[in-house]
């Protein structure tokens, strides 16, 4: 096989796993979405906030340490234990819940049949104030978190593709376990939504919010439970941009990247979220292997937007998102 | 007592359509005027113009180009960013190319070839609306800002991929470049605020204005009843990016001296314009005023608060900010959704009827 090709399969693979953290991120985007007709732009900064959170009752760190130090002229910065990951991915989620809670009930309640773009921009506000938040709770610096999933060149798959085509592939081994968990995120979010009371009430109300209502379901605790869950995703691609890359402002960047995904799969489809996430990641690896001779690299910042840009003309509902029907 | 329209006869349909049709309010808006021209070049000093007065009035053209699009139009943008970088480039590239245009000019045109890309990227609105269109013009944003990093040309091959303006002069005082007053740049940002002001205001209520406005009540309805969408779109974000570009041009050419693509543009520019415009209130000129003026005055005076007179860190003030700032597009969003400009409606209102109840 010519050198070539083999480089682009590689670059290929490496989209793929890529692409799953993007539809890790899009994921919570679509969950929102789907119940509440709420465009969550702060998904990037919740898995952002999620991560800190983590790795600051990982390390014991004092919450607003910063802040009360300023106040009150006192030096206090951890408490001194650190937690085991699970108990802290326990706590973790027990924050995000809260924090759906609370966003809940003093937020979306008061934005009751508001325009689209209204609540969207109060995501967006949101965002700004999580971002503050997480900033002055846990300190801005880069922080490393280790979840204990091994990281660096995954050994069998450089052995296997060395036995096939005689050139070993590089693939992250962080970057399997994050497409392995993400798959088992996927699967029991389809479980739960298909066999448990709380799931079924879930798509009764993606279907319809008046009918749900009308058979007794509680929008205000479906709405809770949703923004529950999207926290629950946020803490796991949080988890592993963070173990990747280190915990920092960048992670909610992420976020932007996951527009383009919802773009090509639609705005209300699960597996859609998955397969745009694949698609971009793979189309951005390949275009910048073979345009960077061209044009220069960097292109990975805008061919996801450009790409969804292209597509949107042709099916603006994106690949399995519901038909757009307008009425005056 | 003093705020009253009671012997403030109209006799013609003009005056009856007037921008303030107030006596009152007219006489406010001429003191306004007569004092940012005649009184502020005397008292103006250097900290005053970089910290508040000028960002002030160049983000508040950018807030009135966003307000044009998305508060008349309703078309949402969040490549503000990259279109006043766009307008700063061209700024840049048309002040080296002809060294003896006046930079008045200069500034125009770098609207005008903003004007050109706003409409190339508002083409997708044809087709799509509301987050569909929010994503396509992030794709603006990112790309636009990785061309002008990425391709040596628009900044003329400078070794630090920077672009730095050079002096120019308007009736002999420098108003860019390192020898610019800043009384001079003052009066430049000013002479085009209240022309674009005066702009936006005649444009956005006359039959642009109102088609605009159809278009963003009801789209399909506006099309029914005879508004072309192509052209009322596109002609929004034509004007939308005209007023950006020369917001960008003056950022850069008056304000900056120098700037790069990715670090003065960035995506918090667009979130900024944008923010400003939610505050200020959505579909008013005075609101896009009251926005700019609320999140340029505002951070500085937080700065100052906390930071000079508490003594904290700068960069715990600096996430305090962010937080407030994020807190207020709540807060304003749940509690007046038409932002300060109907705030002041309100209390106008109230003023008229004072101290009567009703």
């Amino acid at each position: 096989m010519p050198d070539t090709l083999l480089f682009a399969m590689e670059a290929a693979l490496n989209g793929l796993t890529a692409g799953v953290m993007y539809a890790l991120v899009a994921l919570g985007f679509v969950l929102i979405f789907k119940a509440s007709g709420i465009f969550n732009f702060a998904q990037g900064v919740m898995a952002l906030f999620a991560a800190l959170t983590l790795v600051g009752l990982q390390s014991g760190q004092v919450p607003f340490s910063h802040l009360i130090n300023a106040i009150f002229g006192t030096r206090i910065h951890h408490f001194g234990w650190t937690m085991p990951t699970l108990v802290a991915i326990i706590g973790t989620v027990l924050v995000m819940v809260a924090f759906a809670w609370l966003v809940e009930r003093f937020i979306f309640r008061h934005l009751v049949n508001q325009e689209p773009i209204i609540l969207f921009m109060a995501t967006i506000g949101l965002a700004y104030f999580l971002e503050g938040l997480g900033d002055i709770m846990w300190g801005a610096e880069v922080k490393r978190l280790d979840v204990g999933i091994p990281q660096g060149m995954s050994g069998p798959i450089d052995d296997l593709t060395f036995a096939w085509f005689g050139y070993g592939f590089y693939m992250d081994t962080l970057e399997l376990w994050a497409a392995l968990i993400a798959g088992v995120l996927v699967i029991s979010l389809v479980l739960f939504s298909q066999y448990t009371k709380q799931g079924r009430a879930l798509r009764a109300v993606a279907d319809d919010h008046q009918a749900a209502l009308s058979v007794g379901i509680s929008l205000r605790f479906i709405w809770v439970l949703v923004w529950s869950l999207a926290g629950i995703v946020a803490l796991v691609a949080g988890m592993m941009w963070g173990a990747k890359s280190g915990v920092q402002f960048s992670l909610s960047l992420i976020a932007l990247k996951a527009l383009p995904v919802l773009i090509l799969g639609g705005f209300t489809s699960i597996p859609g979220a998955i397969v745009g996430g694949l698609i971009i990641g793979v189309g951005e690896k390949l275009f910048d292997f073979f345009m960077q001779p061209i044009v220069g690299g960097a292109t990975e910042n805008w061919f996801a937007y450009m790409l969804a840009l292209a597509f949107l003309l042709f099916r603006p509902q994106g690949l399995f998102g519901e038909k757009i029907i307008e009425r005056v | 007592m003093i705020y009253r329209e009671a012997g403030d006869f109209k006799t013609s349909y003009g005056a009856d359509n007037q921008t303030f049709p107030i006596k009152g309010d007219r006489f406010a808006y001429y003191l306004v005027l007569a004092f940012a021209f005649l009184v502020m070049p005397f008292i103006i000093n250097d900290y005053w113009a970089n910290a508040i007065v000028v960002p002030f009035l160049i983000y508040a053209i950018a807030a009135l180009g966003l307000n044009i699009l998305l508060g008349y139009c309703g078309q949402l943008s969040l490549g503000t960013g990259a279109f006043m970088a766009c307008g700063a480039y061209a700024c840049y590239k048309l002040m080296v190319a002809f060294p003896g245009l006046n930079i008045v000019f200069v500034i125009v045109l770098a609207g005008l070839v903003t004007a050109g890309v706003g409409v190339l990227f508002g083409l997708p609105s044809l087709r799509i609306k509301g987050f569909y269109l929010a994503v396509a013009t992030l794709a603006a944003q990112f790309f636009l800002i990785w061309l002008f990093t990425r391709t040596p040309w628009f900044y003329n091959y400078s070794p630090t991929g920077m672009i730095s303006a050079p002096t120019r002069t308007v009736l002999g005082y420098p108003v860019t470049g390192p020898q610019a007053s800043a009384v001079s740049i003052y009066l430049l940002c000013l002479v085009f605020v209240v022309a674009l002001a005066w702009l936006a205001r005649n444009m956005t209520r006359g039959t642009l204005g109102r088609k605009w406005m159809a278009i963003r009540d009801m789209d399909i309805a506006a099309e029914i009843i005879g508004v072309n969408p192509l052209m009322a779109k596109l002609s929004a974000f034509a004007v939308s990016s005209f007023f950006v570009g020369i917001a960008g041009a003056l950022f850069f050419a008056a304000y900056l001296g120098a700037a790069e693509a990715g670090e003065a543009f960035g995506i918090d520019k667009s979130f900024l314009v944008l923010f400003m415009v939610i505050v200020g209130g959505l579909g008013s000129v005075l609101g896009s005023f009251l926005g700019a003026a609320f999140l340029i005055v505002g951070p500085v005076l937080l700065k100052l608060l906390l930071v000079n007179q508490l003594g904290w860190s700068s960069d715990l003030a600096a996430h305090l900010e962010i937080m407030i700032i994020g807190a207020m597009i709540i807060i304003f969003l749940i509690m007046e959704p038409h932002g300060l400009a109907a705030l002041w409606r309100t209390i106008k209102e109230k003023l008229r009827l004072w101290p009567f109840p009703h």
